[in-house]
C-alpha cells in the first residue's frame, strides 16, 4: 500500500515537472492555427529577422572556429605561468552579465570608445550596424566554443602527438592527422553550444547594435520590438527559434554518435540515444 | 653500422639527468622508477631538449650545444615504441603501420604477423598484438636508432617469457642501435647487449650483464641485480682474506681487500642450502630458519634468515625445506662482493 503510494506520488511529480517545461513550448505552437503561423512566417519583420540572424550568425560562427580554434589549440597544449588566469580570461564573457557585455563593447569599439578614434580614421564604422551584431555574437558566443575546444584538445592523449612527431609528421601534420581527429567531436559540441548561444543572444546585441529591422534585427530582438506591436508575430518567430534550436541540439547528440567521440571527448549531455 | 652517441645533461623536477653512452648494439637502462630512464629516450628522440651536450648517430649531429644543433623529432631517424603503445585509436592496424611511411606497409604486417588484423581497431587488440603493431609502426619508417620503453610491462607473465623471446630475435635481426627502458633487471639481461644501471639520473655503471652480476659497482647495483645485501664492518685482512663483522654478528670472510663499512653481496644460486654444516672449501656460514619457500619455474628461492637462496626443486624436496626448520646456508669466500654502501 505504502509502496503503491511511493510510486503515484514519484509519477505524479514526473508528470508536472515534464507538464512544467513542456507546456510554454507547446503553447507557442498552440496559440494560432498551423495555417496562421505559416502565414506569417511571410511577414517581412519575420523574413528581415531570420536573414540578419542567419547572415550575422554564419560570420559570427566563422570567425569563432578561424580565431578560437588556434587560439585553445595554444593553451591546451601549453603549459607557461598565468594559464590558469588566461582560461578565466577566456571563460569571463561567459558569465558576464549580457547588459556590461553591451556597455564594454560600446566603450571599447563604439564611436566614443577606446578603439572609436582608430576605428574612425580607418573609416569602420561598428556600433548600431550588422558588424556590431557580429561583434556582439562573438563575444558572448565566442567563449562557449573556446572552452570546450580547450577541453578537447586537452583531451587527446600527449604520447599520441609525440608519436607521430617521431614517426615523421611535423607539427602540421601532426594537427590535421591526430589532434584534430580525435578532437573533432568535442569541437563539433563547442561549435553547436556556440550557435546557440549565439542565435539566442539579446542584452548585448540590443545596446551595442540597437534593433533596426533588416539590418540588426535579429530574431530575438524582432520577438522584443514585435512584443508590443502585434504579438501574433513575437510568437511565430519564438517557434521559429524552438525548431532552430531544437534542430541544433539534436545534431548536437547526433555527434555523440560520432566513432571517435567516445574516447576523445567528454560528454556535455546526458546520453538519450543509446547505442 | 652507425654508431649512437648520447652525452647531455636534462634538468628534471628533483634532479638533473647526466648520461653519456655510445653504442651500436643494444643498451638496456634499468633502474627504479622515476630515475630519468624515459627522459633518456624523450631526449634521443627529440621530445625534449637538453640543457647542453651532443647527440649524434654516425656523422649526423642530431643535437649539438655548441653548434646550436636541434632536430626536431620528425627529422630525427628513430622507431619509438611507447609503453602503453600510443597507437591512433582513429586509425585501423594497417593506417597505424602506414603513418610513417605507406611503401613497405604489407611487408611489415606479414613480418609482425598482423596482416590478418590490418583493418582492425587498435582497441579491439591483445596486449602482444598491440605491441607487435607499436613495432611494426616504428621500424616501417626503416629507422637508424630503435628506442623501447618498457617494451614488456603492459603484457602478462604468461605472453611476457614468450614475447621476450621474440623480441630478441627481432633486436637480433634487425641489428639497429638500440635503447631498452625497463625495471626489470632479468629482461634487460635477457635482451641487451650492455646493460646501465640509473638512479635519480646518473648512471651508476654500464657494463655486461654477467659483467655487472660478477663485479656490481656497488651495492644499489648489487641488489638491483638480485643479490642478497647484508651490512658489515670489513675489520681486518687475513692473509687473502678480508674479515667481516655483520650486523648480526656473524663473520664472514671475502677475497676483496676493503676496509671499513660494507655492503656485502651475494648472489641466491652461489649458495648452498643444507641440514648440517658440510666440511667443505666454503668458508662462509648463515645459519637460520626457513622463513619462505617459493617456487620459481624449476627453481626454489628459499628465505633463510635475512638470506635468500636458490636452489633446485628436487634438493628442496630432499631437504624437506617447505616443513620449516633451521637450516645452514653455505657459500664462497670467493663469490662475496664487498661493495661501498649507497644510501
Amino acid at each position: 500500500m505504502r509502496r503503491a503510494l511511493t510510486a503515484t506520488a514519484v509519477f505524479a511529480a514526473a508528470t508536472i515537472a515534464f507538464g512544467f517545461l513542456l507546456l510554454p513550448i507547446v503553447a507557442l505552437f498552440t496559440h494560432q492555427s498551423l495555417r496562421e503561423l505559416l502565414h506569417q512566417l511571410t511577414n517581412p519583420v519575420v523574413t528581415d529577422a531570420l536573414v540578419v540572424s542567419a547572415k550575422t550568425s554564419a560570420i559570427a560562427q566563422a570567425a569563432i572556429l578561424l580565431f578560437g580554434t588556434p587560439t585553445a589549440y595554444l593553451i591546451a597544449r601549453h603549459r607557461f605561468p598565468g594559464r590558469a588566469f588566461v582560461i578565466t580570461l577566456v571563460e569571463l564573457p561567459l558569465v558576464l552579465p549580457p547588459a556590461v557585455a553591451g556597455v564594454g563593447l560600446l566603450v571599447a569599439f563604439g564611436r566614443l570608445g577606446l578603439l572609436g578614434s582608430t576605428f574612425g580614421a580607418l573609416g569602420i564604422d561598428v556600433a548600431f550596424n550588422q558588424a556590431a551584431v557580429v561583434l556582439a555574437v562573438t563575444f558572448v558566443a565566442g567563449p562557449l566554443y573556446m572552452r570546450q575546444a580547450i577541453a578537447s584538445f586537452e583531451a587527446v592523449d600527449d604520447n599520441l602527438v609525440s608519436a607521430s612527431r617521431t614517426l615523421g609528421a611535423g607539427p602540421e601534420r601532426t594537427f590535421f592527422r591526430v589532434v584534430l581527429p580525435l578532437a573533432r567531436a568535442g569541437l563539433a559540441a563547442g561549435a553547436a553550444l556556440s550557435l546557440a548561444r549565439g542565435l539566442g543572444e539579446f542584452g548585448a546585441t540590443i545596446m551595442f547594435a540597437g534593433s533596426f529591422q533588416g539590418v540588426t534585427q535579429t530574431l530575438p530582438l524582432a520577438i522584443y520590438a514585435e512584443f508590443d506591436r502585434d504579438f501574433d508575430v513575437a510568437v511565430t518567430i519564438s517557434a521559429l527559434l524552438v525548431i532552430i534550436t531544437a534542430a541544433i541540439l539534436l545534431s548536437l547528440k547526433a555527434t555523440a554518435l560520432w566513432p571517435s567521440s567516445r574516447r576523445s571527448s567528454p560528454s556535455l549531455f546526458a546520453r538519450s540515444l543509446s547505442s | 653500422m652507425a654508431e649512437l652517441q648520447a652525452e647531455f645533461t636534462l634538468p628534471l623536477r628533483s634532479f638533473a639527468l647526466e648520461l653519456a653512452l655510445r653504442t651500436e648494439r643494444t643498451i638496456a637502462l634499468v633502474g627504479p622508477s622515476g630515475a630519468g630512464k624515459s627522459s633518456v629516450l624523450r631526449v634521443v628522440a627529440g621530445l625534449a631538449r637538453p640543457a647542453a651536450g651532443r647527440i649524434a648517430l654516425g656523422g649526423d649531429a642530431w643535437f649539438d650545444v655548441d653548434s646550436g644543433v636541434f632536430l626536431s623529432p620528425d627529422r630525427r631517424s628513430v622507431g619509438l615504441v611507447f609503453q602503453e603503445y600510443a597507437l591512433f585509436p582513429h586509425m585501423s592496424v594497417r593506417g597505424n603501420v602506414a603513418y610513417g611511411g605507406a611503401a613497405r606497409v604489407d611487408e611489415y604486417l606479414e613480418r609482425f604477423r598482423i596482416a590478418h588484423l590490418a583493418g582492425a581497431d587498435p582497441g579491439e587488440l591483445s596486449g602482444c598484438e598491440r605491441q607487435r603493431v607499436a613495432l611494426a609502426r616504428a621500424l616501417a619508417r626503416d629507422p637508424g636508432v630503435l628506442l623501447l620503453d618498457e617494451p614488456l610491462s603492459s603484457l602478462d607473465a604468461n605472453t611476457k617469457a614468450a614475447v621476450r623471446v621474440e623480441l630478441q630475435e627481432l633486436l637480433h635481426e634487425f641489428a639497429l642501435p638500440t635503447i631498452l627502458v625497463t625495471h626489470d633487471y632479468d629482461d634487460a639481461a635477457a635482451l641487451a647487449d650492455e646493460v646501465g644501471v640509473i638512479v635519480d639520473g646518473r648512471l651508476r655503471q654500464l657494463a655486461p650483464p654477467q659483467e655487472l652480476v660478477s663485479n656490481p659497482a656497488d651495492t644499489f647495483v648489487a641488489s638491483f641485480t638480485g643479490a642478497n645485501l647484508l651490512n658489515g664492518f670489513a675489520e681486518s685482512r687475513q692473509g687473502e682474506l678480508t674479515v667481516v663483522r655483520l650486523e648480526t654478528g656473524e663473520r664472514i670472510y671475502s677475497t676483496d681487500p676493503v676496509l671499513g663499512d660494507v655492503g656485502v653481496a651475494v648472489y641466491p644460486w652461489e649458495i648452498t642450502v643444507g641440514r648440517v654444516e658440510h666440511a667443505d672449501s666454503a668458508l662462509n656460514v648463515v645459519r637460520g630458519t626457513v622463513r619462505s619457500v617459493v617456487h620459481v619455474g624449476s627453481r626454489v628461492r628459499v628465505r633463510i634468515g635475512p638470506i635468500t637462496a636458490e636452489v633446485t626443486a628436487a634438493s628442496a624436496e630432499k631437504l624437506d625445506l617447505e616443513g620449516g626448520g633451521t637450516v645452514v646456508a653455505t657459500f664462497k669466500a670467493t663469490g662475496t662482493r664487498l661493495l661501498p654502501l649507497v644510501r
